[in-house]
Protein backbone atom coordinates (compact mmCIF):
# COMPACT_ATOMS: atom_id res chain seq x y z
CA UNK A 1 0.00 0.00 0.00
CA UNK A 2 1.29 3.42 -0.90
CA UNK A 3 0.67 6.05 1.78
CA UNK A 4 0.25 9.57 0.37
CA UNK A 5 1.22 12.39 2.70
CA UNK A 6 -0.77 15.46 3.66
CA UNK A 7 0.71 18.95 3.41
CA UNK A 8 1.29 18.90 7.16
CA UNK A 9 3.14 15.59 6.98
CA UNK A 10 5.32 16.86 4.17
CA UNK A 11 6.10 19.95 6.23
CA UNK A 12 7.26 17.70 9.09
CA UNK A 13 9.41 15.76 6.66
CA UNK A 14 10.89 19.02 5.40
CA UNK A 15 11.87 19.95 8.95
CA UNK A 16 13.31 16.46 9.37
CA UNK A 17 15.20 17.00 6.11
CA UNK A 18 16.65 20.26 7.41
CA UNK A 19 18.28 18.42 10.29
CA UNK A 20 19.60 15.71 8.01
CA UNK A 21 21.04 18.28 5.63
CA UNK A 22 22.63 20.38 8.39
CA UNK A 23 24.39 17.32 9.79
CA UNK A 24 25.38 16.00 6.38
CA UNK A 25 26.89 19.39 5.53
CA UNK A 26 29.03 19.18 8.68
CA UNK A 27 30.14 15.68 7.76
CA UNK A 28 31.06 16.71 4.22
CA UNK A 29 33.24 19.47 5.64
CA UNK A 30 34.91 17.02 8.05
CA UNK A 31 35.85 14.46 5.41
CA UNK A 32 39.63 14.44 4.96
CA UNK A 33 42.41 11.87 4.63
CA UNK A 34 43.15 10.32 8.03
CA UNK A 35 39.68 10.47 9.57
CA UNK A 36 37.89 7.19 10.31
CA UNK A 37 34.34 6.45 9.28
CA UNK A 38 33.55 5.81 12.94
CA UNK A 39 34.49 9.41 13.81
CA UNK A 40 32.14 10.66 11.11
CA UNK A 41 29.42 8.38 12.46
CA UNK A 42 29.85 9.75 15.98
CA UNK A 43 29.60 13.31 14.63
CA UNK A 44 26.44 12.35 12.78
CA UNK A 45 24.71 10.84 15.78
CA UNK A 46 25.63 13.77 18.02
CA UNK A 47 24.58 16.28 15.35
CA UNK A 48 21.19 14.66 14.77
CA UNK A 49 20.40 14.25 18.45
CA UNK A 50 21.48 17.77 19.37
CA UNK A 51 18.96 19.07 16.84
CA UNK A 52 16.15 17.03 18.33
CA UNK A 53 16.08 14.19 15.82
CA UNK A 54 16.74 10.49 16.05
CA UNK A 55 19.22 8.72 13.73
CA UNK A 56 16.96 6.57 11.57
CA UNK A 57 19.61 4.07 10.54
CA UNK A 58 20.84 3.27 14.06
CA UNK A 59 19.36 -0.08 14.98
CA UNK A 60 17.52 -0.49 11.68
CA UNK A 61 17.50 -4.27 11.20
CA UNK A 62 20.44 -4.26 13.60
CA UNK A 63 22.55 -1.68 11.74
CA UNK A 64 25.16 -0.29 14.10
CA UNK A 65 25.75 3.14 12.60
CA UNK A 66 23.88 6.41 12.23
CA UNK A 67 25.27 6.75 8.71
CA UNK A 68 26.26 4.34 5.98
CA UNK A 69 29.86 5.06 4.99
CA UNK A 70 30.76 3.29 1.76
CA UNK A 71 34.26 3.69 0.34
CA UNK A 72 35.36 3.23 -3.29
CA UNK A 73 34.04 -0.13 -4.57
CA UNK A 74 31.52 -0.24 -1.72
CA UNK A 75 28.21 0.79 -3.25
CA UNK A 76 26.05 1.32 -0.17
CA UNK A 77 25.42 0.19 3.42
CA UNK A 78 29.06 0.36 4.53
CA UNK A 79 29.20 0.05 8.31
CA UNK A 80 31.13 2.87 10.01
CA UNK A 81 34.26 1.48 11.63
CA UNK A 82 37.97 1.83 12.06
CA UNK A 83 38.69 2.30 8.35
CA UNK A 84 40.90 5.33 7.84
CA UNK A 85 40.03 7.39 4.77
CA UNK A 86 42.92 7.87 2.38
CA UNK A 87 43.67 10.58 -0.15
CA UNK A 88 41.93 9.68 -3.41
CA UNK A 89 39.10 7.65 -1.84
CA UNK A 90 35.48 8.07 -2.81
CA UNK A 91 33.19 8.19 0.22
CA UNK A 92 29.44 7.79 0.07
CA UNK A 93 27.68 9.14 3.16
CA UNK A 94 24.07 8.07 3.53
CA UNK A 95 22.15 9.57 6.43
CA UNK A 96 18.61 9.66 7.74
CA UNK A 97 16.76 11.45 10.53
CA UNK A 98 13.47 10.68 12.20
CA UNK A 99 11.74 13.79 13.54
CA UNK A 100 8.29 13.67 15.13
CA UNK A 101 7.81 10.27 13.54
CA UNK A 102 8.79 11.22 10.00
CA UNK A 103 11.91 10.18 8.15
CA UNK A 104 14.16 12.06 5.75
CA UNK A 105 16.84 10.14 3.89
CA UNK A 106 19.67 11.54 1.75
CA UNK A 107 23.13 10.63 0.52
CA UNK A 108 26.11 12.14 -1.26
CA UNK A 109 29.37 10.78 -2.53
CA UNK A 110 32.37 13.01 -1.90
CA UNK A 111 36.05 13.02 -2.76
CA UNK A 112 38.58 12.43 0.01
CA UNK A 113 41.47 14.76 -0.81
CA UNK A 114 42.26 14.70 -4.50
CA UNK A 115 40.63 12.12 -6.73
CA UNK A 116 41.33 10.98 -10.27
CA UNK A 117 39.49 12.45 -13.23
CA UNK A 118 37.61 9.18 -13.98
CA UNK A 119 36.41 9.11 -10.35
CA UNK A 120 35.28 12.75 -10.60
CA UNK A 121 33.42 11.94 -13.81
CA UNK A 122 31.60 9.11 -12.05
CA UNK A 123 30.54 11.49 -9.26
CA UNK A 124 29.32 14.11 -11.69
CA UNK A 125 27.34 11.65 -13.78
CA UNK A 126 25.76 10.00 -10.74
CA UNK A 127 24.65 13.35 -9.37
CA UNK A 128 23.28 14.25 -12.80
CA UNK A 129 21.45 10.90 -12.82
CA UNK A 130 19.68 11.90 -9.62
CA UNK A 131 18.68 15.21 -11.20
CA UNK A 132 17.49 13.39 -14.32
CA UNK A 133 15.34 11.15 -12.13
CA UNK A 134 13.83 14.11 -10.28
CA UNK A 135 13.34 15.96 -13.55
CA UNK A 136 11.29 13.03 -14.85
CA UNK A 137 8.74 13.40 -12.02
CA UNK A 138 5.50 14.84 -13.24
CA UNK A 139 2.04 14.78 -11.67
CA UNK A 140 0.32 11.81 -13.28
CA UNK A 141 3.62 10.30 -14.41
CA UNK A 142 4.84 6.90 -13.31
CA UNK A 143 7.58 5.54 -11.10
CA UNK A 144 9.06 3.87 -14.18
CA UNK A 145 9.67 7.32 -15.72
CA UNK A 146 12.21 8.01 -12.96
CA UNK A 147 14.12 4.78 -13.45
CA UNK A 148 14.13 5.16 -17.21
CA UNK A 149 15.62 8.66 -16.97
CA UNK A 150 18.30 7.60 -14.50
CA UNK A 151 19.22 4.53 -16.54
CA UNK A 152 19.37 6.43 -19.82
CA UNK A 153 21.73 9.04 -18.39
CA UNK A 154 24.03 6.51 -16.74
CA UNK A 155 24.25 4.15 -19.67
CA UNK A 156 24.87 7.02 -22.07
CA UNK A 157 28.17 7.45 -20.23
CA UNK A 158 28.92 3.73 -20.24
CA UNK A 159 28.24 3.22 -16.53
CA UNK A 160 26.33 0.42 -14.81
CA UNK A 161 23.06 0.85 -12.91
CA UNK A 162 22.82 -1.31 -9.77
CA UNK A 163 19.71 -3.52 -9.86
CA UNK A 164 19.70 -5.24 -6.49
CA UNK A 165 19.01 -2.05 -4.58
CA UNK A 166 16.31 0.49 -5.19
CA UNK A 167 14.91 3.76 -3.96
CA UNK A 168 11.73 3.70 -1.94
CA UNK A 169 8.78 5.55 -0.54
CA UNK A 170 9.58 7.49 2.65
CA UNK A 171 7.35 8.64 5.46
CA UNK A 172 6.65 7.21 8.86
CA UNK A 173 9.01 4.38 7.97
CA UNK A 174 12.28 4.66 6.10
CA UNK A 175 11.28 2.04 3.57
CA UNK A 176 7.72 2.34 2.34
CA UNK A 177 6.04 1.38 -0.89
CA UNK A 178 6.63 1.83 -3.75
CA UNK A 179 10.05 0.56 -4.72
CA UNK A 180 11.83 3.01 -7.02
CA UNK A 181 14.32 1.17 -9.24
CA UNK A 182 16.99 3.15 -11.06
CA UNK A 183 16.11 1.38 -14.27
CA UNK A 184 12.84 0.77 -16.01
CA UNK A 185 10.42 1.77 -18.70
CA UNK A 186 8.55 5.02 -19.17
CA UNK A 187 4.87 4.75 -18.32
CA UNK A 188 5.14 1.72 -16.03
CA UNK A 189 4.76 1.40 -12.28
CA UNK A 190 2.81 3.34 -9.69
CA UNK A 191 1.34 6.75 -10.51
CA UNK A 192 3.16 9.81 -9.16
CA UNK A 193 0.37 11.51 -7.26
CA UNK A 194 0.45 14.62 -5.16
CA UNK A 195 1.50 13.64 -1.66
CA UNK A 196 3.78 10.83 -2.74
CA UNK A 197 7.20 11.12 -1.10
CA UNK A 198 10.07 9.13 -2.56
CA UNK A 199 13.74 8.59 -1.93
CA UNK A 200 15.40 8.44 -5.32
CA UNK A 201 18.91 7.07 -5.08
CA UNK A 202 20.89 6.14 -8.16
CA UNK A 203 23.77 3.77 -7.43
CA UNK A 204 26.08 3.94 -10.42
CA UNK A 205 29.14 1.82 -11.14
CA UNK A 206 32.20 2.36 -13.28
CA UNK A 207 32.16 -1.24 -14.47
CA UNK A 208 29.46 -3.88 -14.58
CA UNK A 209 26.36 -3.30 -12.48
CA UNK A 210 26.45 -6.62 -10.61
CA UNK A 211 27.12 -6.49 -6.89
CA UNK A 212 27.65 -8.79 -3.95
CA UNK A 213 27.18 -8.40 -0.21
CA UNK A 214 30.10 -8.86 2.17
CA UNK A 215 30.02 -11.33 5.05
CA UNK A 216 29.04 -8.57 7.46
CA UNK A 217 25.59 -8.88 5.92
CA UNK A 218 25.41 -5.19 4.99
CA UNK A 219 28.19 -3.81 2.85
CA UNK A 220 27.32 -4.04 -0.84
CA UNK A 221 30.33 -3.94 -3.17
CA UNK A 222 30.69 -4.04 -6.92
CA UNK A 223 31.36 -7.59 -8.10
CA UNK A 224 34.23 -6.43 -10.30
CA UNK A 225 35.78 -4.20 -7.63
CA UNK A 226 35.38 -1.00 -9.66
CA UNK A 227 34.26 2.29 -8.18
CA UNK A 228 30.66 3.09 -7.35
CA UNK A 229 28.88 6.34 -6.50
CA UNK A 230 25.57 7.03 -4.81
CA UNK A 231 23.45 10.17 -4.46
CA UNK A 232 20.03 10.35 -2.85
CA UNK A 233 17.31 12.86 -2.08
CA UNK A 234 13.95 12.69 -0.36
CA UNK A 235 11.47 14.25 -2.78
CA UNK A 236 7.81 15.14 -2.35
CA UNK A 237 5.45 15.21 -5.30
CA UNK A 238 3.33 18.35 -5.06
CA UNK A 239 0.84 20.16 -7.28
CA UNK A 240 3.76 22.36 -8.36
CA UNK A 241 5.95 19.40 -9.24
CA UNK A 242 8.67 17.64 -7.29
CA UNK A 243 10.21 19.35 -4.25
CA UNK A 244 13.51 18.21 -2.73
CA UNK A 245 13.07 17.96 1.05
CA UNK A 246 16.80 17.38 1.58
CA UNK A 247 18.23 20.20 -0.56
CA UNK A 248 21.73 21.29 0.53
CA UNK A 249 23.37 24.69 0.23
CA UNK A 250 26.74 23.16 -0.64
CA UNK A 251 27.80 20.54 -3.12
CA UNK A 252 24.43 20.57 -4.79
CA UNK A 253 23.77 20.17 -8.49
CA UNK A 254 23.08 23.57 -10.14
CA UNK A 255 19.65 22.42 -11.33
CA UNK A 256 18.57 21.30 -7.87
CA UNK A 257 17.45 24.72 -6.66
CA UNK A 258 14.57 24.57 -9.10
CA UNK A 259 13.04 21.99 -6.81
CA UNK A 260 13.43 23.96 -3.60
CA UNK A 261 10.32 23.63 -1.42
CA UNK A 262 8.58 26.75 -0.21
CA UNK A 263 9.59 27.89 3.21
CA UNK A 264 7.03 27.18 5.85
CA UNK A 265 4.45 29.86 6.44
CA UNK A 266 4.81 31.07 9.98
CA UNK A 267 1.51 31.94 11.62
CA UNK B 1 19.58 3.96 2.93
CA UNK B 2 18.92 1.92 -0.17
CA UNK B 3 16.25 -0.71 0.00
CA UNK B 4 16.92 -4.27 -1.02
CA UNK B 5 14.82 -5.03 -4.04
CA UNK B 6 11.96 -7.45 -3.85
CA UNK B 7 11.80 -8.42 -0.19
CA UNK B 8 8.05 -7.95 0.07
CA UNK B 9 6.95 -10.63 -2.38
CA UNK B 10 3.79 -12.11 -0.88
CA UNK B 11 3.50 -15.83 -0.19
CA UNK B 12 0.98 -16.42 -2.89
CA UNK B 13 3.44 -15.22 -5.50
CA UNK B 14 5.73 -18.11 -4.64
CA UNK B 15 6.30 -20.64 -7.33
CA UNK B 16 4.24 -23.80 -7.13
CA UNK B 17 7.37 -25.87 -6.55
CA UNK B 18 8.42 -23.71 -3.60
CA UNK B 19 4.99 -24.01 -2.10
CA UNK B 20 5.02 -27.79 -2.47
CA UNK B 21 8.38 -27.93 -0.78
CA UNK B 22 7.12 -25.73 2.01
CA UNK B 23 4.16 -27.97 2.75
CA UNK B 24 6.29 -31.11 2.62
CA UNK B 25 8.65 -29.74 5.25
CA UNK B 26 6.77 -27.26 7.39
CA UNK B 27 8.75 -24.19 8.31
CA UNK B 28 10.30 -24.67 11.69
CA UNK B 29 9.25 -21.25 12.91
CA UNK B 30 5.51 -21.89 12.84
CA UNK B 31 3.98 -23.28 16.01
CA UNK B 32 1.32 -25.88 15.33
CA UNK B 33 -1.52 -26.15 17.81
CA UNK B 34 -4.86 -27.93 17.83
CA UNK B 35 -7.98 -25.93 18.43
CA UNK B 36 -11.73 -25.74 18.10
CA UNK B 37 -13.66 -23.28 15.98
CA UNK B 38 -15.66 -20.89 18.16
CA UNK B 39 -17.29 -18.61 15.62
CA UNK B 40 -17.04 -17.87 11.92
CA UNK B 41 -16.10 -14.32 10.95
CA UNK B 42 -16.23 -12.55 7.59
CA UNK B 43 -13.53 -13.07 4.97
CA UNK B 44 -12.91 -16.71 5.81
CA UNK B 45 -11.63 -15.83 9.25
CA UNK B 46 -12.48 -17.77 12.38
CA UNK B 47 -12.18 -17.35 16.09
CA UNK B 48 -10.42 -20.47 17.31
CA UNK B 49 -10.05 -21.68 20.87
CA UNK B 50 -6.73 -23.41 21.19
CA UNK B 51 -5.98 -26.48 23.27
CA UNK B 52 -4.23 -24.24 25.76
CA UNK B 53 -7.35 -22.11 26.23
CA UNK B 54 -6.19 -19.07 24.23
CA UNK B 55 -8.53 -17.63 21.66
CA UNK B 56 -6.93 -16.52 18.41
CA UNK B 57 -8.05 -15.11 15.09
CA UNK B 58 -7.25 -17.55 12.31
CA UNK B 59 -7.66 -17.46 8.57
CA UNK B 60 -7.94 -20.43 6.29
CA UNK B 61 -4.81 -21.51 4.47
CA UNK B 62 -4.79 -21.35 0.69
CA UNK B 63 -4.63 -25.10 0.34
CA UNK B 64 -7.79 -25.63 2.35
CA UNK B 65 -9.53 -22.87 0.48
CA UNK B 66 -8.63 -24.35 -2.89
CA UNK B 67 -10.22 -27.64 -1.93
CA UNK B 68 -13.47 -26.07 -0.70
CA UNK B 69 -13.28 -27.60 2.73
CA UNK B 70 -16.13 -26.25 4.79
CA UNK B 71 -15.21 -25.27 8.28
CA UNK B 72 -18.00 -24.96 10.84
CA UNK B 73 -18.15 -23.95 14.49
CA UNK B 74 -17.19 -26.89 16.65
CA UNK B 75 -14.76 -28.39 14.14
CA UNK B 76 -11.39 -29.41 15.46
CA UNK B 77 -8.60 -27.85 13.41
CA UNK B 78 -4.84 -27.59 13.28
CA UNK B 79 -3.66 -23.98 13.53
CA UNK B 80 -0.22 -22.62 12.68
CA UNK B 81 0.86 -19.66 14.78
CA UNK B 82 3.67 -17.29 14.01
CA UNK B 83 6.06 -17.02 16.94
CA UNK B 84 6.03 -13.26 16.40
CA UNK B 85 2.29 -12.78 16.73
CA UNK B 86 0.55 -15.36 18.81
CA UNK B 87 -2.87 -13.82 18.36
CA UNK B 88 -3.21 -14.67 14.67
CA UNK B 89 -3.02 -18.06 13.06
CA UNK B 90 -3.59 -20.03 9.92
CA UNK B 91 -5.86 -23.04 9.77
CA UNK B 92 -3.95 -25.74 7.93
CA UNK B 93 -6.03 -28.83 8.58
CA UNK B 94 -9.56 -29.78 9.58
CA UNK B 95 -9.88 -33.05 11.43
CA UNK B 96 -12.61 -35.34 10.21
Amino acid sequence: MIALKSAREIETMRRSGKITVAVLTELMAAVRPGITTRELDAMAEAGIRSRGGVPTFLGYNGFTGSICASVNEEVVHGIPGSRVLADGDLLSIDIGTTLDGYVSDTAVTVAVGTISQPAQDLLDVTQACLMAGIGAMRPGGRVGDIGAAVQAHAEKHGYGVVRELVGHGVGRAMHEEPQVPNYGKVGTGAELRTGLVLAIEPMITQGHHSTRTLKDGWTVVTADGKLAAHFEHTIAMTDEGPKILTLREVGEHPDARRYRPKEEVRV
Amino acid sequence: MARRRGGRRPDRAKKRSERAAASATPKEEAIEVEGTIVEPLPNAMFRVELANGHKVLAHVSGKIRMNFIRILPGDRVLVELSPYDLTHGRITYRYK
